[in-house]
C-alpha cells in the first residue's frame, strides 16, 4: 500500500491543533473537579461517621476495581439515560442527549475523584498529629486549621501522587474517543480513516501526547520545590 | 433489568471467548512484559552508554502516551505497513501478523516492560552494594551475582508494586475491544448491538472484573508471602499507577 495521497499532515495540523485544546480543556476540568471529589472523599473517608466512611470506601473500591474504559461508557450511557428519565419523571418528554464534552469532563472527573480520595487520604494521614493538636490547642476552628494547617501540611506528601494522577488523566483523555466526542484522539483516528496515513499519524499522536506528559512533569517538578520550601532537604535529591 | 439474554447459547459462547481470551492475553503480557522489564532495568543500570539511552528513551515514549495511542499504532500503523510490504501476506508468519491478539500482547508486553522496568530500577539501585561485593568477594561471576543476588534482593523489595502492575495490566484489557479483539468488553457491545440492552452487558461484564480483581489481588498477595525473604506487608489494595514507592533500604556502611 502506498501512502502517498493528496491530504498530509499539514492539512490536519489544525484540527489537530483544535482537538488538543479540547483535550486539554477536558483534562484540565476534570482534574479540578476531580480534586474536589477527591477532597471531599478523603474527608469522608477519615470521618469519624461511619456510613459517611462506608460510602466513600464503596466509591473509591468500585471504581478503581472495574477498568476505566468500561467505567466511560457505562457512565455515558447511565449518565444520558438518567438524565432522560429525570427531565421525563419532571413532565418534559423525550430522550436528552448530553453533550460529549459534559460527558466526557464529568465521566473523568468521576474516575479522577476515586483515585484522589486515596492519594489525599493517605497525605493527610501522614500529616504528624502533633501539629493539628496544636492547631486545636490554639484554638483554630475547624476551617482554620483545614486551610491553614492540613493543606500545607498534606501538600509535600499528596503532590507526588497528584502529579501521576494528572498524567494519568491526559492519557486516560483518549479513552474519550471510544464514545465519539472530538478530542485528540478522535481527530487522529479521522485523519488516519481519511488520509490512509495510519502509521504517520498515530505516531505524530504520541508525539503530541508525549510533549504534553513530559511539560506537566516538568511543571509538577517545580511546583513540588514550591510545597517542600522550608522543608529539610531530603537525602533523595 | 433484563438478563434473559444470559440462556443464549451464543451469547454464552461469546462471553467465554472473552473470558479466556482475556486471562490469555493477561499471562502472555505479564510474562513477556516481566522479562522485558529486567532487560529494560539492566540496560538502564548496566549497559552501555547508547543502550542505556535506548532503554530510557523507550520507557519515556512508553509511559508518556496513553496505552490506547500505542495500541492504534502497533495495530493500524505498524499493521498497515506490515500489510504493504511485498510477500509478507504469502509468508508463514502472517497469520500471526493478522492476527489483532499479537498486536494487543504486543503493546502489553512493552508497557508492563516500561512501567515495571523502571520500578525495578529503583529497587536494584535500594540494594545495598555490600551484598553485590559480598556475592563477589565469594567468588560469584557478575552473571551469578545478578541472578542468585541483586535480581532476588530487588524484587523482594518491589514485589507489592510489581503485583499492582499485573492488576493494573488486568484493568488494561477492555482496550483491545477497540482493535476488534474479542475480550469481554467485546462480548458485551456484541450482546449490546443485538439485543438494543445497554446496561445489563456492561454491568455483568464490569461484576465480572471486579470479581476478577479481587481473586488476582488474593492470589497475588499469595505469591507476595510464599516469596522467599518478604516481609507481610500492610499495603492497599488497588494500585495507583506509580504510587507506590519502593522503599528506600539504608546503605551500609563500607568497611575498609
Amino acid at each position: 500500500m502506498n501512502t502517498v495521497s493528496q491530504e498530509g499532515l499539514l492539512d490536519w495540523a489544525g484540527p489537530i491543533l483544535q482537538g488538543a485544546l479540547t483535550t486539554l480543556e477536558i483534562a484540565v476540568l476534570a482534574y479540578a473537579i476531580g480534586l474536589m471529589l477527591g477532597l471531599v472523599g478523603a474527608s469522608a473517608r477519615l470521618s469519624p461517621w461511619a456510613p459517611l466512611r462506608g460510602l466513600a470506601t464503596a466509591y473509591s473500591t468500585a471504581v478503581r476495581a472495574v477498568p476505566e474504559l468500561l467505567l466511560i461508557i457505562l457512565l455515558y450511557y447511565a449518565g444520558s439515560q438518567a438524565l432522560t428519565a429525570l427531565t421525563n419523571a419532571m413532565g418534559l418528554p423525550g430522550q436528552i442527549a448530553i453533550n460529549g464534552f459534559v460527558t466526557a469532563v464529568g465521566v473523568l472527573a468521576f474516575v479522577q475523584g476515586a483515585y484522589m480520595t486515596e492519594v489525599l487520604r493517605g497525605a493527610i494521614l501522614a500529616i504528624p498529629k502533633g501539629q493539628l493538636e496544636a492547631a486545636d490547642a490554639f484554638g483554630f476552628s475547624t476551617w482554620a486549621r483545614f486551610h491553614r494547617i492540613v493543606i500545607p501540611a498534606m501538600l509535600p506528601n499528596a503532590l507526588p501522587g497528584m502529579s501521576n494522577l494528572w498524567l494519568i488523566l491526559i492519557k486516560d483523555t483518549a479513552l474519550i474517543s471510544v464514545i465519539g466526542f472530538s478530542e485528540l484522539f478522535f481527530t487522529i483516528q479521522q485523519a488516519a480513516a481519511s488520509t490512509r496515513a495510519h502509521f504517520l499519524f498515530y505516531a505524530a499522536a504520541g508525539v503530541i501526547y508525549l510533549l504534553m506528559t513530559l511539560t506537566s512533569t516538568a511543571l509538577f517538578a517545580r511546583l513540588e520545590r514550591y510545597v517542600r520550601r522550608g522543608q529539610p532537604i531530603s537525602e533523595e535529591a | 433489568m433484563d438478563f434473559s439474554w444470559l440462556a443464549d447459547p451464543f451469547y454464552q459462547a461469546y462471553l467465554l471467548e472473552g473470558f479466556v481470551n482475556t486471562l490469555w492475553l493477561v499471562a502472555v503480557s505479564a510474562v513477556g512484559g516481566l522479562i522485558l522489564a529486567v532487560a529494560v532495568a539492566l540496560a538502564r543500570l548496566k549497559g552501555p552508554r547508547p543502550l542505556a539511552w535506548l532503554a530510557h528513551g523507550f520507557t519515556t515514549v512508553i509511559r508518556g502516551t496513553p496505552l490506547l495511542v500505542q495500541l492504534f499504532f502497533f495495530y493500524y500503523g505498524v499493521g498497515r505497513l506490515l500489510e504493504g510490504i511485498p510477500g509478507v501476506q504469502d509468508s508463514l508468519i502472517w497469520p500471526i501478523l493478522r492476527d489483532p491478539f499479537f498486536y494487543g500482547a504486543l503493546t502489553f508486553i512493552l508497557s508492563v516492560g516500561a512501567y515495571s522496568g523502571e520500578v525495578l530500577r529503583g529497587a536494584l539501585l535500594s540494594v545495598p552494594p555490600g551484598e553485590r561485593e559480598a556475592g563477589r568477594a565469594f567468588g560469584m561471576s557478575p552473571f551469578q551475582v545478578f541472578f542468585r543476588l541483586w535480581l532476588p534482593r530487588a524484587i523482594q523489595l518491589c514485589l507489592p508494586t510489581l503485583t499492582g502492575e499485573m492488576i493494573l495490566l488486568l484493568k488494561s484489557v477492555p482496550l483491545v475491544s477497540t482493535i476488534a479483539l474479542m475480550d469481554l468488553l467485546q462480548a458485551a457491545n456484541i450482546i449490546r448491538d443485538e439485543t438494543f440492552l445497554v446496561y445489563e452487558p456492561l454491568m455483568l461484564i464490569a461484576g465480572i472484573y471486579l470479581a476478577m480483581t479481587m481473586v488476582l489481588t488474593v492470589v497475588l498477595r499469595q505469591v507476595e508471602r510464599h516469596f522467599p525473604g518478604t516481609q507481610p506487608t500492610r499495603h492497599r489494595w488497588l494500585p495507583i499507577r506509580g504510587q507506590a514507592r519502593t522503599p528506600k533500604v539504608p546503605d551500609t556502611p563500607h568497611h575498609r
